[in-house]
């Protein structure tokens, strides 16, 4: 293992110097530093000139550059913007959070969605809804990125701001939303015409119920998670998690999620002094969620029979989503005084912050969830393609083995044989390019970031290309070719770690 | 669910086994690896229909504005004119059963820029560049990842070494990075250029699987029969491995295709790819997308036309997949199903394929 991990961190190290040499060399060919003072009419422009090419050592060989560059990157200094005299590593360090922001919440939907709606279309292969999902995939897959991009902004955040002012859904949109609810659910769910019309029912009266509750009590002006929503949607969570993880045979996997919901609702009301006396802030916040999280962990052990560990995680998962839910209503709460203040355009398409915004914590918070929507959605919709594709045909893959039909021989629930014995082993292919995408993703979604002129990674790198400056340009190649290749790494590691057939010291 | 999985039906799966065998050993009796492949593709609704639109394309783009010194049934100018509708907008109007007034191309189909230039021309240039890159891209990098994979899955050793680690320093420069770089580079000289140097960094996925192929079937019987029969490295790896590999090629370079067409359009809209006076839809996109409230056209028709030729390739792409991947075995629809057994004279009770297989909604 260790000398596993030795071998390949100095291969990694030869081919990382060797490829921050050629980029060095590549991108001192692309760029021209001197190009404004070239066409500038100051009379005294050769002076100017000269000036710059001794502030940037260019007479020097390049390669002699490169080595001075890589040994100052060797000390731990980025070296400096020289257009505007800013230390690199600051410049990387706020870009670096900002990109976080947007990737970790993208991947992570993107990746339950697209693995969800994937095993679900490889279960139902050449059924109405797999040629739907693949049809949509495909179509997806196709989108340039940049065209998304444009199109939620130009149309998708004008629209809803809109839509906010005046919010009514006319009875023709509920109507729509609620056939096509039932449509995609009995769909998905499939089975005799029977129970078609059966799940058709009870999603479009779903659909339709939640659409007019929310139309009636006013909640478009103050958006809340209610009690009353809170039950309902941690009912519907408590029973999909127990479904899937545990069976809902399984009384006492139930007991704990139903348990979760209420606590839950608990938490819900102590969100006020909780946060009177622990500070608001991204620590104590994660903090909460840990807490939370454990203590559905701990409620699935206490009530758990001789099967700890399904309980316990069934319990665990029911407090996440309850958890989150809360937090997202304490968010959703300074909504009013927010949409006030931004005069009615609460969906923004530029930057990732509203400068002098001031309020409280959670004011803040809520300011960089609204400034996260259009870009995430459009990571999101490329993102979910790509991983719709990978577990759809990794599920179908897996589903087709001799283990399978062994387990059904067996006379083993299908519920444990797609979700113990298909599910499982469908992760083994995905484990190797999740943490690829999600690492390569650090270097920035170079086109979103861009587009809705978010301060990332990504604008970091186009920007200082576009401005000449080499230093910032290769601190963003620096970081992204390491991680590309720990990326790698880690991708062996994981796949070793979840197929134990695979062994590394071979 | 329940079609995949013909041993879970509660009624002797005998009979249905043997007639999908039958159906499967008919379909492919008497036919070579070419005929089954080709048999099969046509077969895949969806790269048919991707096949057929994407040539439409090709047709329109290149006889609209020429190629080269040939002219075209369309003049293309880059030069202003008198704006012919009102703001430019297209003059296309749709056929009356499609609820226009009647099919009419008009002087400006596409519509017209704030200047007056024609946006048709410009589109169908942008096209051709489109299928330049895809052509090029698709042979440079289907060349060098697979002479680069079979020398170094076939010799393995030091060659293997050297040639792998290429690749990877290849893989650790993102992409996009590459490309912008290159396109700064190469884009303002040419678009072939560009296209050239797209195709010289999309390469190492390619080579990588192609290596994997070629470590595998180097260990088959059939490749040391021809060396005992005398055969040169060279005949083996072109005549023997070469042809058994093409499927894992086809696949992966109409994969990479799609992806040059997408990677060309971003670099080109971030402005390190193809510039003026060359067009490429890209280019268009970004040059238009300040007008998206006023004309909405200038920015519609070049993304449909990349969204049309992405989607086109991937269909084709997928059909070639499940062409060439036996493993992938099609299973007949329902109604195949019960009409083989009607003529086979057996009875197949229709109500037991449609049975639940009780997963649940929350899945």
């Amino acid at each position: 293992m260790l000398r596993f991990l030795w071998r390949r961190f100095l291969a990694g190290l030869a081919t990382l110097l060797v490829a921050l040499f050629i980029m060095y060399l590549l991108v001192n060919k692309a760029i021209d530093p001197l190009a404004d003072l070239r066409e500038s009419t100051a009379p005294n422009k050769a002076q100017l000139i000269e000036q710059r090419i001794a502030q940037l050592d260019l007479n020097t060989n390049v390669v002699l550059r490169f080595f001075s560059w890589l040994g100052q990157v060797a000390t731990g200094d980025l070296g400096t913007q020289w257009r505007t005299g800013r230390d690199v590593l600051d410049l990387v360090g706020s870009a670096i959070v900002s990109t976080l922001q947007l990737v970790t919440a993208s991947t992570l939907i993107a990746l339950v969605l697209g693995i969800a709606v994937g095993v679900v279309s490889a279960l139902r292969q050449y059924s109405s809804f797999d040629y739907g999902i693949i049809f949509l995939s495909f179509f997806l897959y196709s989108l340039p990125s940049f065209f998304v991009a444009v199109l939620l902004k130009q149309w998708g955040a004008i629209g809803f701001n809109d839509f906010l002012r005046d919010p009514t859904i006319s009875t023709v949109a509920i109507v729509v939303l609620t056939l096509l609810g039932a449509l995609v659910w009995s769909l998905a769910v499939g089975g005799s015409p029977r129970r078609r019309l059966q799940t058709a029912l009870v999603a479009g009266a779903a659909t339709g119920g939640l659409l007019v509750y929310l139309q009636a009590t006013g909640w478009w002006d103050t958006p809340r998670i209610d009690p009353v929503l809170l039950t309902v949607f941690g009912l519907a969570a408590a029973a999909g998690l127990t479904l899937v993880s545990a069976g809902l045979q399984n009384r006492r996997a139930l007991a704990s999620a139903l348990v979760m919901v209420v606590l839950g609702l608990v938490l819900q009301q102590l969100m006020g002094p909780v946060f009177d006396a622990v500070a608001p802030s991204n620590l104590s916040l994660a903090a909460l969620v840990v807490v939370f999280v454990a203590i559905g962990w701990g409620v699935g052990v206490l009530l758990a029979g001789p099967d700890r560990g399904v309980s316990a995680r069934t319990g665990a998962l029911t407090a996440l989503v309850m958890v989150l839910l809360v937090v997202i209503d304490r968010v959703m709460q300074v909504w009013p005084p927010y949409f006030e203040v931004l005069r009615g355009r609460p969906i923004p398409t530029i930057g990732d912050r509203t400068p002098n915004l001031g309020g409280n914590y959670w004011v803040g918070l809520l300011d960089s969830y609204t400034h996260l929507v259009l870009p995430t959605i459009s990571l999101i919709l490329i993102s979910f393609a790509a991983y719709t594709r990978y577990s759809r045909g990794s599920m179908l893959e897996v589903m087709n083995q001799d283990y399978i039909r062994t387990a059904r021989a067996k006379g083993l629930p299908e519920r444990v044989v797609v979700v113990r014995h298909g599910f499982r082993n469908t992760l083994i292919p995905l484990a190797t390019v999740v943490p690829i995408d999600v690492i390569t993703l650090i270097g920035g979604a170079i086109i979103t970031e861009n587009i809705f002129g978010r301060p990332g990674m990504g604008r970091l790198f186009v920007e200082n290309l576009q401005q000449a400056d080499i230093e910032p340009v290769m601190a963003y190649l620096l970081i992204t070719a390491t991680l590309a290749i720990v990326a790698n790494v880690v991708a062996d590691l994981v796949y070793a770690v979840v197929d134990p057939r695979i062994r590394l010291d071979a | 669910m329940s079609t995949q999985t013909p041993s879970q039906d509660p009624r002797p799966a005998g009979a249905e086994e043997h007639l999908e065998n039958a159906i499967e050993q008919k379909d492919v009796a008497g036919l070579s690896q070419g005929q089954i492949v080709r048999r099969r593709f046509f077969r895949h609704r969806g790269a048919i229909v991707g096949l057929v639109v994407l040539g439409a394309v090709v047709l329109l783009a290149v006889s609209s504005v020429g190629i080269g010194p040939v002219p075209g049934w369309w003049g293309f100018s880059n030069a202003s004119g008198p704006v012919t509708n009102p703001g430019g907008a297209p003059t296309l109007s749709l056929p009356t059963w499609l609820g226009g007034e009647g099919f009419a191309l008009g002087e400006h189909p596409f519509g017209q820029d704030e200047v007056g230039r024609d946006m048709f021309g410009a589109v169908m240039k942008g096209v051709q560049t489109s299928l330049m890159v895809i052509v090029v891209v698709g042979l440079v990098s289907t060349l060098v990842g697979v002479t680069v994979g079979s020398l170094a899955g076939f010799y393995r050793g030091r060659l293997d070494t050297a040639l792998m680690r290429t690749t990877d320093l290849v893989i650790t420069m993102p992409t996009i990075v590459i490309g912008a770089v290159i396109g700064k580079l190469a884009g303002g000289v040419s678009g072939l250029l560009f296209a050239l140097a797209l195709g010289l960094i999309l390469w190492p996925s390619l080579a990588r699987l192609v290596r994997g192929e070629f470590l595998s079937l180097r260990e088959r019987e059939f490749v040391d029969a021809a060396r005992v029969a005398g055969a040169s490295s060279g005949r083996i790896i072109g005549k023997h491995i070469l042809p058994n590999a093409i499927g894992v090629i086809i696949v992966s370079s109409t994969l990479l295709m799609s992806q040059a067409i997408l990677l060309e359009a971003a670099l080109s809209y971030l402005g390190f790819g193809i510039t003026r006076p060359e067009i490429s839809l890209g280019l268009l996109i970004s040059e238009y997308q300040a007008a998206f409230a006023t004309r909405p056209w200038l920015f519609w028709w070049p993304g449909l036309f990349i969204v049309l030729i992405a989607l086109c390739i991937n269909f084709i792409g997928d059909g070639l997949r499940d062409a060439f991947d036996p493993r992938q075995k099609r299973i007949p629809s329902q109604r195949s199903m019960d009409r083989a057994a009607a003529r086979a004279g057996t009875t197949v009770r229709p109500g037991d394929q449609t049975q639940d297989a009780g997963l649940g909604a929350g899945s």
